[in-house]
């Protein structure tokens, strides 16, 4: 065998000894304490006391009131047999102060109410690198608050309040000045907002159920360069919010039946380079209501049985709407002023009448959106008692073959024949 | 009174017209759900067929019947029967034959293609707004004794119901556009059958729209079932009326 080969082979052999004996060595170190009756710890506290980073807490079933239980050590909290946390209205459960932490299979229950300090069940103070999941919170104030934290994932959380009026209930899952979250597989219900973030950037937010909220499903500001994937939102007091943000995409999620005169289906409000596509609204007032947006790209959306499909205010430029379908909407499209510096293209609208004599899936007869009545509607809601009478019917009719009181860029070149399949 | 029904509605039904609008208004209903692949847009066809064509032909048919019963009316009061059991013998069995039609011709395809609550509070609207339409009939009927002016008259007022009444309304709300004039609205609703019934349907149609701000104020008029009960109260009165001034009229009447 050559010297430099054998010497090749000694090398290989030390570092395989090194990460062994590392291997081997945090073994060692990691001890599993456990807590519940009848176990070395009667209490999480003193357990935590005991612990050491990397160690794990293995908490048994039982009924704990400890108070507020701060973990600043990257200890990995596991709840066997869902024990319950019990904040007696007063305390906040648990508060993370350290960074790899993982909180694991509890009920956490009643945590303390104050306006002040927005308790919560589970506070995340400046971490990272926090795993939560496959809890049960109910009747918290806040549920999952994640304040300075980054890398931190929050999964498969059961979270339920049952507050009635806003201003004495938190939100199910706040995050504020955050960056790179992953919110997976929550199902939050009851609290003001389901999931809330502000000042929260790069994350992503998948396969969430968010229903029957106080004010909104989601709610974010000033949070860039986030996704939406696959979430739903249903029958919330106001529907969903996003304000002040941009570079936002929101693929396949689901917004359903949030109904009143304030709630939409998605408020957009000075929302920037955002990319919307497939997207279900279903049965909501408005739809989506754009307010100061630019640049949006809103694609293969379907907007089904909504009192409004879209509401988009004259202050929005530069949006491009194409490949949707609109079906069954009482109106497909409202806006409030005359000025339009949006783009309409290949949109299915049920309520086209045109024909296509070259056959190449899109009306030769352009389509104008905007009814005359909407426009009436706009100025001077309580028309909407004579919807559907023949009259009206009549004045649209007029206005769709002469628009003159509509704006005449308020169109779709290439309305699509059919419906998309989505 | 229950024979003289009898012989009006077994006129009617040999008269065939009935039977030709039944038939009518079948064919419109089936092939408007049958089209269309999305029973939204066959409800509306459906909904302009009851808000339209069922008041324009029952108001119509009627007030030509009573004209062509004339003699038979005559022969009838001098016979020792009551002139009211005449003229509600003949009030009933045309509002029977033209509910009759108007639930066989549109009933049977709503209930098949529709859910149940908005098929019945279609037919319930139909068939009151049948009833309504035979009654302003009768009242221009006995108004005027000449036949072309009594259908005239008949036909304007359906204008006038159909059209021209949503069109003062329009016209109301322009003018009164800075005022909260929502209340007012819903009580000017009950001027007119037609809108009225409308509105009953439009609150189970399009439930989203009407989710919006003045929406939200007609809902909790009408949507409610204190509301419903009083919207239905006020569609019998259209029936009443118009029938009890018919038949004060027509008992003094000089035939």
């Amino acid at each position: 065998m050559p010297k430099e080969a054998m010497s090749t082979n000694k090398y290989l052999r030390i570092i395989c000894w090194y990460t062994l004996s590392m291997l081997v060595y945090t073994n060692i170190a990691a001890r599993v304490l456990e807590v519940g009756a009848g176990k070395t710890y009667s209490g999480i506290k003193p357990a935590l006391a005991a612990s050491h980073n990397e160690d794990t807490i293995k908490v048994y079933k039982g009924i704990y009131k400890e108070g507020n239980i701060i973990i600043d050590k990257a200890v990995c909290l596991e709840g066997v047999g869902q024990p319950v946390l019990d904040g007696e209205l007063k305390y906040e459960i648990l508060s993370v102060r350290s960074s790899h932490v993982v909180i694991r299979g509890f009920t956490l229950q009643q945590s303390g109410r104050a306006a002040m300090s927005d308790p919560g069940a589970i506070k995340v103070y400046d971490a990272a690198q926090v795993l939560i999941e496959n809890n049960t919170l109910l009747d918290n104030y806040f549920g999952i608050y994640l304040q300075y934290a980054s890398n931190c994932e929050v999964r498969n959380n059961y979270i339920k309040a049952s507050q009635v009026e806003e201003s004495q209930s938190g939100n199910g899952i706040h995050c504020w000045k955050s960056d790179s979250l992953r919110i997976i597989g929550n199902h939050v219900s009851g609290h003001r907002d389901g999931i809330y973030f502000e000042f929260v950037t790069h994350s992503v937010i998948w396969r969430n159920i968010a229903q029957d909220n106080l004010r909104y499903g989601l709610h974010f500001m000033f949070s860039h360069e986030n996704a939406y994937i696959t979430n739903y939102f249903k029958n919330n007091g106001a529907g969903v919010a996003v304000m002040f943000t941009k570079k936002v995409v929101m693929i396949n999620n689901t917004f359903e039946e949030n109904w009143g005169d304030a709630a939409y289906g998605v408020l957009f409000k000075e929302l920037s380079d955002c990319y919307l596509q497939g997207n279900n609204f279903v049965r909501n007032t408005t739809g989506i209501f754009f307010d100061g947006c630019n640049r949006l790209m809103i694609e293969q959306n379907n907007f089904s049985r909504n009192g409004w499909g879209m509401r988009l205010q004259a202050n929005c430029t530069d949006n491009t709407i194409r490949r949707n379908n609109f079906r069954g909407n009482t109106f497909d499209v409202a806006t409030n002023g005359s000025l339009v510096l949006n783009h309409f293209s290949e949109n299915y609208w049920d309520k086209y009448e045109g024909y296509d004599l070259n056959k190449d899936g899109l009306g030769d007869v352009p389509y104008h959106p905007l009814s005359l009545y909407s426009v009436i509607v706009e100025k001077n809601p309580p028309a909407m008692l004579l919807y559907r009478s023949f009259m009206i019917t009549l004045l649209d009719k007029t206005e769709k073959i002469i628009p003159s009181l509509t704006p005449d860029s308020f169109v779709d070149k290439t309305p699509k024949m059919r419906p998309y399949i989505l | 009174m229950i024979r003289i029904l009898k012989y009006v509605v077994i006129d009617i039904v040999k008269n065939k017209i009935i039977i030709a609008y039944t038939l009518m208004l079948a064919l419109f209903s089936w092939s408007a759900f049958g089209l269309e692949d999305n029973t939204a847009k066959g409800l509306l066809t459906v909904l302009n067929l009851v808000l339209l064509t069922v008041p324009l032909m029952s108001v119509l048919f009627a007030t030509i019947y009573v004209y062509n019963s004339g003699e038979f009316i005559e022969l009838l009061v001098s016979q020792p029967v009551k002139r009211s059991a005449i003229w509600r013998a003949l009030f009933s069995g045309l509002s029977l034959s033209m509910v009759m039609a108007f639930l066989t011709g549109v009933g049977i395809p709503l209930l098949v293609y529709t859910d149940v609550g908005t098929a019945l509070i279609m037919l319930l609207s139909g068939s009151l707004l049948s009833v309504i339409f035979v009654a302003i009939a009768f009242l221009s009927a006995v108004i005027a004794r000449d036949k072309a002016k009594g259908i005239g008259v008949s036909i304007l007022l359906w204008l006038y119901f159909a059209l021209l009444f949503d069109g003062l309304v329009l016209f109301l709300f322009f003018q009164f556009a800075d005022y909260p004039i929502e209340k007012i609205v819903v009580l000017l609703s009950a001027l007119s059958p037609v809108d009225l019934c409308r509105i009953l349907i439009l609150l189970r149609l399009d439930v989203s729209a009407m989710m919006g701000y003045t929406g939200a104020v007609f809902k909790n008029f009408f949507g409610s079932n204190g509301g419903l009960v009083v919207s239905f109260l006020l569609l019998v009165l259209w029936v009443i009326m118009p029938f009890y001034f018919s038949l004060r009229r027509f008992k003094k009447k000089d035939l």
